[in-house]
């Protein structure tokens, strides 16, 4: 073996790693790095905190009684009607969604091996799904469901393209919750003889349900912000819910409406703020579970 | 008579409320090899730990005392990457980037401002040669690290820890998670690299300690119970602990 | 002498786990816990069926049951196939009526003709692909070093106690509608660049900022999960090297977590390229290719719900086939997206 001796070496050496140097460029390099990664942390924090004070401050003085009248005309733009259909959107399109997607996520977790061709087939489809812009969604929905089927432009066609929007959201997140569940529950339950259904629904679904639960409120976050899916599913007539099959805007649809006009800026500032304290609510329930979900995971691990 | 390179001082180590490390006291003398044994959980690694104060990581840790590097205070106003410079580790998993061979060894270089092609290709061919595994590498300096062996893997990152020219070599149970075969090649490496290297390694296989080591540091409940010429411990350990444990009757 | 010292580094284990948590399992291992968990899915499984045998049920009982289960498990398979269904009816509802749009224009004359006027029955979606590509290049070039910069503060130098508030606003910041956003953009925004620089305000260039804010959210959540899943043996070997913390992190962790961070800025670029409401409300849109950043632009999603509300037969139809060249960009990303995700679990 060609060593060359240690003495040789580190005379060799010391000239060029000279310690006192290299330790101050590193320190610099460091320095600047640091730099880059709060400042870059700083402007996301600030991008967030003006928007929302922004819209909160601008909005809150706009904001008067009248515009919660249950009338919309065009010298009071009142967003109730589109508060009520929002509502209404919310609960049906759940409806439709929530039992599908765990009962999707179900079959993908108990009925079907992770590698089988169908697992993947679904696995597939349900990440395409998750990245089809809402406005595809839109045009779908105006295709399909308002053209074809014949609803017309109304909030049961909305709420149906809403709900393939949020298939995917929920049928993950309860995958998610169902894999967490520890396999003791499932095996004591199918040792005293219950059926496979039986104890889906009665042992493993019951833990399972916080985590669904966060799924559900992020895909009512979503469903309260949607607009391109909506304009030409359920269209942009401001009046209060007659039937499922009449038109009818949302409180998003009715924001852009609005500030697409821009005739009404006072009130657009203060449907902003209507909306964003929405959005900061779901926000605050999902964390306030989440962190739920946390301390309890913490507490069972221990 | 040969110098101390680490001297330690009523050392103690607490992570939390739980005492790691009690009053240790010991040198460790250049260019030899000390083997720390003991159980585990009974502090050896800890203690290698602070030695380059990789213990800084590990959150509630605090440690008291004094640790001296060449009469230098470890933990007083030396730079803590010159220190890590000079005190190189070897980690109980192997742990190459994932990057080429070349760029495994060139990082610690790169890292302390060297530059130039010509002088890395040097570095990089003396370090390998330095950890045995120049015939081994020289045709795959461009592949990736990763899809190494476990031994040739561990061999790389010696030759990295010895590219920075540190003055001691840090070894927390680098042949656990070895083959017989592997683990035969590093210990034989050990031996040879320790004229020009102090080498302080954790193992906690009894037969390794007493193959490589000069001296042998025995470790239990955090405390060093007994520290002796590896030859000495090994046939006429004085205290009764030491004994049951190098006879196998517990741990 | 007497010292004690006391490091807090937020990413590391806490004291509690420290010996097992140095060296979390890695991707491997948890590969053969997955593993492992399948097998005992399987071997309850054939325990089930050995129960049922065993316990004497009466027969009609036991009749019900299997048919209870059988219809169970089938409503399971047909939700399972709903989203399979949904992608399948997309494709074909935009495709087919796209295509043949496409059919009638002319290949050459849709994709590559720069004029956008339908009154005189000229398609050419040229300037809106061009459109599409220049905003959202604009928003990566905005975003996604913002983006990766806060994940790699979130990941190793936020303080424990700032970080849940922290992560709290950047899901906020996900949550907020399109319109919201958009009226943002509108109101502060386009003003800010109307009187600063020498445009009308709404631009390009208002619009890659927007863009470039809207998919902070997704840039940030995915690279600091890619950074916090980088074995830990990296970041301590650089150290022990004598590295700095700065040079650890981006020498090694990131470039461990590369293909984790490009994955997270790809689906970004979905997000950019597929928003609509917000882009339209600041773009400026006209259908031309802009000359300058400050110049109005108009993406393909704009194309369509600006003009959608109004168009009939072929013009509707191109608006149809704008949708699926959109469509075809972000099946593009999405595979992209994939193959880098699967990458970086490797």
């Amino acid at each position: 073996m060609n060593k060359t001796p240690a003495s040789e070496r580190d005379n060799g050496r010391k000239s060029r790693m000279s310690s006192s140097k290299s330790a101050s460029r590193l320190k610099l390099s460091g320095l600047i790095a640091r730099i880059f990664v709060k400042g870059g942390a700083l402007i996301t924090l600030a991008i967030i905190v003006t928007i929302v004070a922004y819209i909160l401050i601008k909005g809150i003085p706009n904001i008067k009684l009248d515009l919660f009248d249950w009338e919309y005309n065009s010298e009071n733009v009142s967003m109730m009607p589109a508060i009520v259909n929002t509502v209404v959107m919310v609960v049906v399109t759940l409806i439709i969604a929530v039992p599908i997607g765990i009962g999707a996520a179900v079959y993908m977790v108990e009925y079907v091996s992770k590698g089988s061709k169908l697992a993947k087939v679904i696995k597939l489809a349900t990440e395409t799904l998750a990245g089809v812009p809402s406005i595809v969604y839109g045009l779908f929905g105006a295709l399909f469901f308002v053209k074809f089927l014949e609803f017309q432009l109304s909030i049961l066609a909305g709420c149906l393209t809403l709900a393939i929007m949020i298939l995917p959201l929920v049928m993950g997140t309860t995958e998610e919750a169902l894999r967490m569940v520890p396999i003791s529950y499932k095996e004591g339950s199918l040792a005293l003889g219950a059926t496979r259904a039986q104890t889906i629904f009665k042992v493993q679904l019951g833990p399972a349900t916080p985590g669904i639960l966060s799924g559900v409120i992020i895909a009512v976050g979503r469903i309260v912000g949607e607009s391109a899916a909506l304009v030409f599913t359920s269209g942009t007539i401001a009046k209060p819910l007659a039937s499922m099959l009449s038109s009818g805007r949302t409180l998003s649809v009715h924001m852009y409406v609005l500030s697409g006009e821009g005739f009404h800026i006072e009130q657009t500032y203060a449907t902003a703020t209507v909306l964003m304290v929405l959005v900061l609510i779901l926000n605050g329930l999902s964390s306030l579970i989440a962190k739920r979900l946390g301390s309890k995971n913490e507490k069972e691990s221990k | 008579m040969k110098n101390n390179k680490i001297t330690i001082k009523d050392t103690n180590l607490y992570y939390d409320d739980f005492h790691a490390l009690k009053d240790i006291n010991m040198d460790v003398v250049e260019n030899e090899i000390t083997a720390f044994i003991g159980p585990s959980g009974c502090g050896k690694s800890t203690l290698l730990k602070s030695l380059n104060r990789m213990n800084d990581l590990i959150e509630g840790c605090k440690i008291t005392g004094d640790l001296r590097l060449d009469g230098e205070d470890i933990y007083g106003n030396m730079d803590v990457n010159l220190l890590r410079k000079r005190v190189g580790m070897v980690f109980q998993r192997p742990n190459p980037f994932p990057m080429s061979v070349y760029d495994n060894i060139a990082y610690g270089p790169r890292t302390h401002g060297i530059r130039s092609r010509v002088e890395l290709d040097e570095i990089v061919e003396n370090s390998l040669r330095g950890a045995a595994a120049w015939d081994d590498f020289k045709d795959r300096l461009k592949q990736s690290a990763l899809g190494l062996s476990g031994g040739q893997q561990q061999r790389l990152c010696i030759a990295r820890a010895i590219a920075v020219e540190p003055e001691v070599l840090l070894m927390d149970e680098p042949t656990s998670a070895l083959d017989p075969i592997s683990t035969a090649k590093i210990e034989e490496l050990v031996q040879e690299i320790k004229d020009q290297y102090t080498v302080v390694i954790v193992t906690h296989n009894m037969q390794q300690a007493a193959r490589i080591s000069d001296v042998t540091a025995f470790f239990l409940l955090g405390e060093l119970i007994e520290m002796e010429k590896t030859d000495k411990i090994f046939s006429v350990p004085k205290d009764k602990r030491t004994e049951d444990y190098i006879t196998g009757r517990f741990g | 002498m007497v010292r004690s010292k006391q490091v807090n580094f937020e990413h590391q284990a806490s004291a509690r786990n420290r010996e097992d948590a140095r060296y979390p399992e890695s991707a491997g291992h948890q590969r053969d816990a997955c593993a492992r968990s399948d097998l005992r899915n399987q071997a309850v499984e054939v325990g089930d069926k050995g129960m049922s045998k065993g316990i004497k049920k009466s027969h009609e009982k036991q009749l019900i049951d299997t048919i209870k289960e059988g219809g169970v498990g089938f409503a399971f398979l047909v939700s399972a196939l709903v989203s399979v269904a949904a992608v399948i009816l997309i494709s074909i509802f935009i495709f087919a009526n796209g295509f043949s749009a496409i059919g009638k224009i002319g290949i050459a004359d849709f994709f590559l003709g720069e004029k956008w006027k339908p009154a005189m029955g000229i398609f050419g979606i040229y300037p809106m692909i061009i459109g599409s590509i220049y905003v959202t290049l604009g928003a990566v070039i905005i975003g996604a070093p913002i983006g990766i910069m806060t994940a790699v503060y979130l990941a190793e130098y936020c303080p424990k106690k700032i970080h849940p508030f922290f992560s709290g606003l950047i899901n906020l910041m996900a949550g907020i509608p399109s319109v919201l956003y958009g009226f943002f953009g509108l109101v502060v925004i386009v003003p800010l660049i109307r009187d600063n620089l020498n445009s009308q305000g709404m631009s390009l260039l208002a619009a890659s900022i927007l863009l470039g804010i809207m998919i902070l959210p997704t840039i940030v959540a995915i690279s600091q999960s890619s950074l916090k899943a980088v074995n830990p043996g990296y970041y301590e070997g650089s150290l022990a090297l004598g590295a700095t913390h700065e040079r650890s992190i981006f020498a090694v962790k990131m470039k461990a977590a590369s293909s984790g961070i490009i994955s997270a800025v790809i689906l970004g670029v979905g997000r950019a390229i597929g928003e609509t409401m917000a882009v339209i409300m600041v773009a400026g849109n006209q259908a031309i290719i802009p000359k300058s950043v400050l110049e109005g632009v108009r993406t393909m999603t704009g194309n369509i719900v600006i003009e959608m509300g109004y168009a009939t037969d072929l013009h509707r139809q191109a608006l149809l086939a704008t949708a699926a060249v959109l469509f075809v960009f972000i099946l593009l990303v999405n595979l992209a997206f994939s193959i880098f995700l699967r990458r970086s679990s490797q």
